[in-house]
């Protein structure tokens, strides 16, 4: 592709001087491909824009059309001021790594996270006083309910995992991620992906199905996104100086790949019409239902199981100061999990069209995963081992090592609950409620503020946090809403369905459906105190992470070796 | 549909089993096997080799 002759910007003098200067290299295949791609792609936003009848997808294609525009312009604009020239893949011998995403992906993260608490904390809230609906479409609990979920799930843990892959990839590889606009069309891409995903929930369009609410143009653009992240990891590994590609780094390429594979079957729908946000599945009824909890369960099993096991593989020897307690026993946990995990979905379906030997598949490998599960937690607690001293210093760590502990824990919930006896007594109760928040807010939550502790001081180059006396706060505060949400749930959830399940002596129920919402109230109210505590202590690291960046000691030169903590006084 | 449901339980309670079962051992073989012992040692101090 030739340059074109009129640059479209005022300075274009400017950069007809620099592009002189650099000897301007021809647009390279990426930056040409991807330029033609989004001009494209906002041409078709804009023209199903004009013609549709349905205001939300004309609000959808218009951040389409807007995302595309804007990034033709930004990619023509690097272009034009380092006039095509190639980034070094090593300066002086060392790798010359891409953190601009990474950085990028830590703050999305951040902010995407106080995001979604607050909001489950507004749910919590309505669910204990539901006036909080305030009577409007947009803020009742059906709608708000899945963009808790999703900007949890996948906007805070989407953007952990992005960010902290590209990083580790890239640190274990000791190799530069490849691309100039790939690292951040994957980003920006899979971030335009949650804002359009977040406000169809608020204006109604969903397909109803959990986890996997988007409709379908926005899973199309995720397909893209997502192709291009295995694109990027795969050429990661592939330019990899190390011969050994780290455990890590397995377990956030069967993550990527089963996600690509999950999220394509699930969603495998027909539009009504391109101009329409509605769309349904080619297949229906229990064969709808199988697939999608084969795709729920494994999206736990392989974004917030795999994903965050990667980072505690990284991020926990990295932060000890130590390696992993066995390698082997990782090799074993990996190829485990990753082949018992698949079959679990169907204990979802208990007790319903699903033939029972579907159920009992389920809940049998639902057991078996207590082995990999327990072999994972061991391995990264006795990482520990020898240093366990650490713990009353550095309460980066000591996060790091109670999520481990968390992960221990529901993951011996979970199996149990997946029995057909107790899922009767546990399923549509608040019991489920509560074993999804102990693994979500404990596990993923607790391993993922740690990864970010350790990540912005290596990223921006600074000794030390500013505090770690803020982060003692934020471990003790969240840590103290986590029990008031669990404990407050197991008991909420297991007398809800005792009363469900209690008949008088003439065989009627004794309770009608309202008077066990009624005996709920008051566990309602302490899980919310739970979660207000949660989103407290994220504000408190909000603050910290952003005092280190801002006034954080820098790190010397070579006093320490780079990207490594100095340890905690 | 009773026989598709004996055919499939039968198969998977076999062959299947045998499946992961030898999968399995050969995940052991290869994560327990004494020449690959330093291969490991020294990839787990992947993460602290900095440049």
């Amino acid at each position: 592709m030739v340059v074109p002759s009129l640059a479209p910007c005022n300075d274009f003098k400017d950069w007809g001087a620099k592009m002189a200067q650099n000897k301007a290299k021809m647009v390279s295949l990426e930056e040409g491909g991807f330029a033609i791609f989004l001009v494209l792609l906002a041409f078709a936003c804009i023209i199903v824009a004009g013609k549709t009848f349905d205001q939300v997808m004309a609000f959808h294609a218009g951040i389409g059309a807007l995302f595309a525009a804007v990034s033709v312009f930004l990619i023509f604009k690097k272009y034009f001021d380092d006039g095509g020239e190639v980034i070094p893949a090593e300066i002086d011998g060392k790798p010359n790594y891409n953190m601009g995403p990474v950085k990028f992906g830590t703050i999305a993260a951040m902010f995407w996270g106080i995001a979604g608490f607050t909001v489950g904390l507004v749910i919590a809230l309505q669910l204990a006083w539901p006036a909080l609906n305030f009577d409007l479409p947009w803020t009742n609990f059906g709608r708000l309910r899945p963009l808790h979920t999703s900007a949890v799930i996948f906007a805070f843990g989407g953007n952990v995992l992005l960010a902290t892959s590209m990083y580790v990839v890239q640190r274990t590889c000791r190799a530069r991620m490849p691309g100039k606009i790939l690292p951040w069309f994957v980003i920006l891409g899979y971030n335009v992906f949650i804002v359009i995903a977040g406000t169809g929930y608020l204006l109604g369009a969903t397909q109803g199905k959990e986890y996997a609410e988007p409709e379908w143009y926005a899973d199309l653009w995720l397909t893209i996104v997502w192709v291009m992240y295995l694109l990027l990891f795969l050429g990661t590994l592939w330019k990899r100086k190390e011969p050994h590609i780290y455990v890590a780094n397995w377990f956030y390429l069967a993550f990527i790949v089963t996600i690509a594979l999950l999220h394509v079957t699930n969603n495998l729908t027909i539009p009504v019409s391109i101009y329409s946000t509605k769309s349904y599945i080619v297949w229906a009824g229990v064969q709808d239902a199988m697939v999608q909890w084969w795709y729920g369960h494994n999206a736990v099993g392989f974004f917030l199981t795999a994903g965050f096991l990667a980072i505690m593989y990284y991020f926990i020897p990295k932060q000890a100061d130590r390696p992993v307690y066995s390698y082997r026993l990782s090799i074993v946990h990996f190829w485990a999990l990753i082949f018992i995990y698949i079959w679990a979905g169907p204990h979802h379906l208990h007790y319903t069209a699903l033939p029972q030997w579907a159920s009992t598949l389920g809940a049998t490998f639902s057991i078996i995963l207590w082995m990999p599960s327990w072999g994972g937690m061991i391995n990264g607690l006795m990482t520990l081992s020898g240093a366990w001293d650490k713990l009353r210093t550095d309460p980066v760590l000591r996060m790091m090592v109670v999520s481990v502990a968390f992960y221990g824990m529901s993951t011996f919930e979970g199996p149990l609950m997946s029995l057909r006896s107790v899922n009767s007594l546990s399923h549509y109760t608040d019991w489920t409620i509560g074993h999804v928040h102990s693994g979500a807010l404990g596990w993923v939550g607790y391993i993922s503020f740690g990864a970010i502790y350790c990540l912005v001081p290596w990223l921006w180059n600074k000794r030390n946090l500013y505090s770690l006396k803020l982060v003692n706060w934020h471990f003790w505060l969240s840590t103290l809403g986590i029990v008031l949400y669990i404990t407050a749930m197991w008991v909420s959830g297991i007398m809800q369905g005792l009363m469900w399940r209690a008949y008088d002596s003439l065989g009627f129920l004794e309770y009608s459906f309202v008077e066990t919402v009624e005996a709920m109230h008051p566990f309602y109210i302490i899980r919310a105190l739970g979660g207000a505590l949660f989103v407290v202590g994220a504000l408190i690291m909000a603050y910290n992470l952003w005092m280190t960046v801002r006034h954080g000691e820098a790190e010397e030169a070579d006093a320490t070796p780079a990207g490594s903590l100095a340890p905690a006084e | 549909m009773n026989e598709t449901y004996s055919a499939f339980a039968g198969f998977a309670q076999t062959w299947g089993l045998l499946y992961f079962m030898l999968l399995f051992a050969v995940v052991l073989a290869y994560a327990l096997w004494p020449k690959n012992r330093k291969k490991f040692d020294d990839a787990a101090q992947i993460p602290f080799r900095e440049d």
